[in-house]
């Protein structure tokens, strides 16, 4: 834990102070790169070589090969040609990004991140930057400027928070996939999201837990929930006919915070007398598709869902808590593997949990005992790619409410953080968009910097002792990365495991010993 | 007459320019597909709230609003600034001149201060803010110069040494029908005119598109419908209609 050091925490109203700029402070190789092993199950180009001081080299043409990909893809992205031409550099987006903000790093600016792609659209594809590259800041495309926008294209975790400040919606998160889109075909895959691809394809799902050690944990978590309640609750595995099948992200299947939440869902269906199933071929809610910029791989991924729906027969698709899934189920699933003709139509598909809890607690479904949350007060981290890339419900603002709700309804003490950290101003927790991972740790720490200023504010002026998320990276994220600004990991808890404290199941028995040691925690 | 022909050609040069290049643009943004549903959420849900949210983008600024005040009041004044000095210099090409542009005429003339008071804050932001100054590239400086110029040489011509607009005005009047006026060979009016011609000539090629581009983002103009709707782009639906999961597998 020593080998990183966390920036200060100076702000007194909880907004970050905006750094002046230090060019280079974030220069560096970048994560770690993916093998040829790795690349093939992609279908990216694998043909890379490490030489003896272990680095790899690009593919042979990868200079001609770079800018045919940039030139495929502006022809298929209406947001890459628009972004790439329209940007006046205004400079309203400078101060908006999360690792600027923690890093000082110019190039982790929205618009110079940009820049770092824009200069070579520019060189190559326009007449200005043909005939006076100078002028227009229009650069050639050289090793170096691809080991630029290695590094810095991850240091984007594709949150989207500039795109709610440019004046044309500018989304950098955008102009991020296309780039890695570019590097993954000339040689500079992400090992990390990869890596984790290969593992869906071949499993099922990010962790590569198989179907026997899935149902070996669920069966757990049940034995968990009758000592715990003397309820059997359920987890089925794989239940056809079931009438619905629900994709989560792979850590709530052990990671913490994240099971409790995952505990909180099975409870809540029980409760509700559901029909329900998880899917071993898509027990996967996150898809590192989007991450990298590859359509066609968010689209296989997706299209893993459909199957694993059709095969179980089922007639609603419900997702846990899990940020970009929900972006990409929200957003993209019927885009990348409708239509769903073969669901039940009067439910949207697909469905965000808590589009099904929230209705249960408002209406008095759920027998709630809010006390049992007393020893609480929760704030709520708004997760970027829900935030600003999803909805829940058919009013506008749902994705804001519907957790908010959820929470006010199952605990007493509830505080926001500062207005322009949170809803559409939500900051990324720094580990969002394929930078969770250890070999990006120093920007993770940086990055998180703003929203531990928030969270300092709360819990130094309304006694805030827990932060509630609903996204499995935000969890992964903050778990680890908070201890290094002096908070505890144990403060980090889902959204649904709130709802499991605070419920109380139908014939539940409590064991008394289990609730008072917990008391004295 | 020489100065006449001269820049009767250069005006039209400018002007096709101009119009083609911002048309071929735009078509370039019309034929792109956007493969995917990217609105900035919340985003409306109807097709009706988006005209609305574009509305308040294109009027008012909103999100520039919302990022950064000082650069919002500057922004607002140069941009309004610059409408009224363009709806006013309509009286050159208008015969006889609409009531509305004959009403507007003092107003234009103080929003020629404006808009060059507006564009010295925009160059001053340039070199006073370290972020601002650091993406910066030559011709965002230069291009603020250029309206510096431009809105400079019309004040000068309005209060310093004015020039012959009866003269002008035929000039114009006659370039819509190629019949060569002459120019009066004031050097403050050919600084102007020959500033207003490059500009026209370097909109299409850089920038100054995020005017017309501003309405072809996607991330402003699409509604939140993801679910009720399947959206797809023309070469997604191709991986579907063949059964096959990568690009470079289907068959032309």
């Amino acid at each position: 834990m020593a080998k990183y050091e966390a920036p200060p925490l100076l702000s007194d109203d909880g907004i970050v102070d905006i750094p002046a700029v230090v060019p280079d402070t974030m220069k560096g190789a970048g994560p770690f790169i993916s093998k040829p092993e790795f690349q093939e199950p992609m279908n990216f180009p694998a043909d890379i070589e490490q030489d003896e001081a272990g680095d790899w080299s690009l593919i042979p043409n990868w200079k001609e090969e770079a800018l045919n990909k940039l030139d495929d893809l502006r022809g298929r992205y209406r947001s890459l040609q628009v972004y790439l031409d329209i940007c006046v550099k205004c400079g309203a987006c400078t101060d908006k990004c999360h690792y600027y903000l923690g890093s000082s790093d110019p190039k982790n600016m929205p618009v110079a991140r940009q820049d770092l792609l824009r200069k070579v659209y520019r060189r190559y594809f326009t007449f200005a930057g043909k005939y006076f590259p100078k002028l227009v800041g229009a650069t050639d495309l050289t090793e170096e400027v691809v080991d630029d926008w290695y590094n810095y294209y991850h240091q984007c975790s594709q949150c989207r928070r500039c795109s709610v400040f440019c004046p044309y919606g500018i989304d950098t998160a955008e102009v991020s996939m296309a780039a890695r889109e570019i590097l993954n075909h000339i040689g500079r895959g992400q090992k990390y999201s990869t890596e984790i691809m290969g593992k869906v394809y071949k499993i099922g799902n990010n962790l590569g837990l198989p179907q026997a050690a899935l149902a070996d944990t669920l069966e757990g978590l049940e034995e968990d929930i009758e000592d715990e309640t003397g309820v059997a609750v359920k987890l089925p595995l794989d239940l056809h006919g079931a009438d619905i099948m629900l994709v989560t992200p792979s850590a709530d299947f052990f990671a913490e915070p994240h099971v409790d939440g995952l505990i909180g869902y099975a409870k809540v269906f029980h409760e509700l007398g559901l029909s329900w199933t998880l899917s071993s071929y898509a027990s996967e809610g996150a898809n590192f598709g989007m991450f990298v910029g590859s359509y066609e791989n968010m689209r296989k991924i997706s299209m893993r869902v459909r199957k694993a729906a059709e095969d179980l027969g089922v007639k609603r698709i419900v997702f846990g808590e899990c940020g970009h899934a929900w972006r990409v189920a929200y957003s993209f699933l019927n885009t990348l593997a409708g239509p769903f003709d073969f669901l039940d139509a009067r439910y949207p598909v697909p469905q965000h949990v808590l589009e099904l809890t929230w209705p249960a607690l408002r209406d008095g479904k759920l027998n709630i005992d809010k006390s049992r949350n007393d020893d609480m007060t929760l704030t709520f981290h708004d997760s970027c790619n829900v935030a600003r890339g999803s909805n829940m419900g058919d009013q506008e603002n749902g994705q804001f409410d519907f957790p908010r709700n959820v929470i006010k309804a199952v605990c007493n003490n509830y505080v926001d953080m500062p207005e322009d950290t949170t809803k559409d101003a939500t900051f990324c927790c720094g580990g969002g968009g394929g930078i969770l991972t250890d070999d990006l740790m120093d920007i993770r720490i940086k990055g998180a910097l703003p929203r531990m200023e928030a969270l300092q504010h709360v819990t130094d002026k309304y006694g805030v002792t827990h932060m509630a998320a609903i996204c499995a990276i935000c969890k992964s994220q903050f778990t680890k990365v908070i201890p290094y600004y002096g908070f505890s990991m144990d403060q980090i808890v889902s959204v649904h495991q709130l709802v499991s404290n605070a419920l109380i199941l139908t014939g539940q028995v409590d064991d008394e010993d289990a609730l008072n040691e917990e008391g004295e925690e | 007459m020489f100065l006449g022909v001269l820049y009767g050609i250069l005006f039209w040069i400018a002007t096709l320019i101009l119009i083609i290049g911002v048309a071929n643009k735009v078509r370039l943004y019309w034929n792109t597909p956007s493969p995917l549903k990217i609105p900035t959420m919340p985003a409306p849900t109807t097709q009706k709230g988006v005209v609305l949210r574009m509305a308040r983008e294109v009027f008012l600024f909103q999100s520039l609003y919302r990022a950064d005040k000082l650069l919002w009041v500057i922004g607002i004044a140069f941009h309004y600034c610059l409408l009224l000095i363009v709806l006013r210099h309509l009286r050159y090409f208008l015969d006889p001149v609409w009531g509305i542009i004959g009403f507007i005429q003092p107003f234009g003339l103080y929003a020629g201060f404006g808009f060059v008071l507006a564009a010295l804050g925009l160059l001053a932001r340039r070199f006073l803010i370290d972020r601002v100054r650091y993406i910066s590239a030559p011709s965002d400086f230069l291009m603020l110069v250029l309206m510096i110029v431009i809105g400079g040489s019309g004040l000068m011509m309005k209060f310093v040494n004015p020039t012959d607009i009866v003269m002008v005005k035929a000039f114009f009047q006659g370039l819509k029908y190629f019949s060569w006026q002459p120019l009066p060979a004031d050097f403050t009016l050919l600084l102007h005119l020959t500033s207003v011609v490059l500009l026209m000539i370097i909109f299409p090629i850089s920038k100054l598109m995020h005017a017309p581009g501003v309405f072809f983002s996607p991330s402003r103009n699409q509604v939140d419908n993801s679910r009720e709707q399947r959206h797809i782009a023309p070469w997604a639906a191709e991986l579907d209609k063949q059964g096959v999961d990568y690009l470079s597998e289907l068959k032309k």
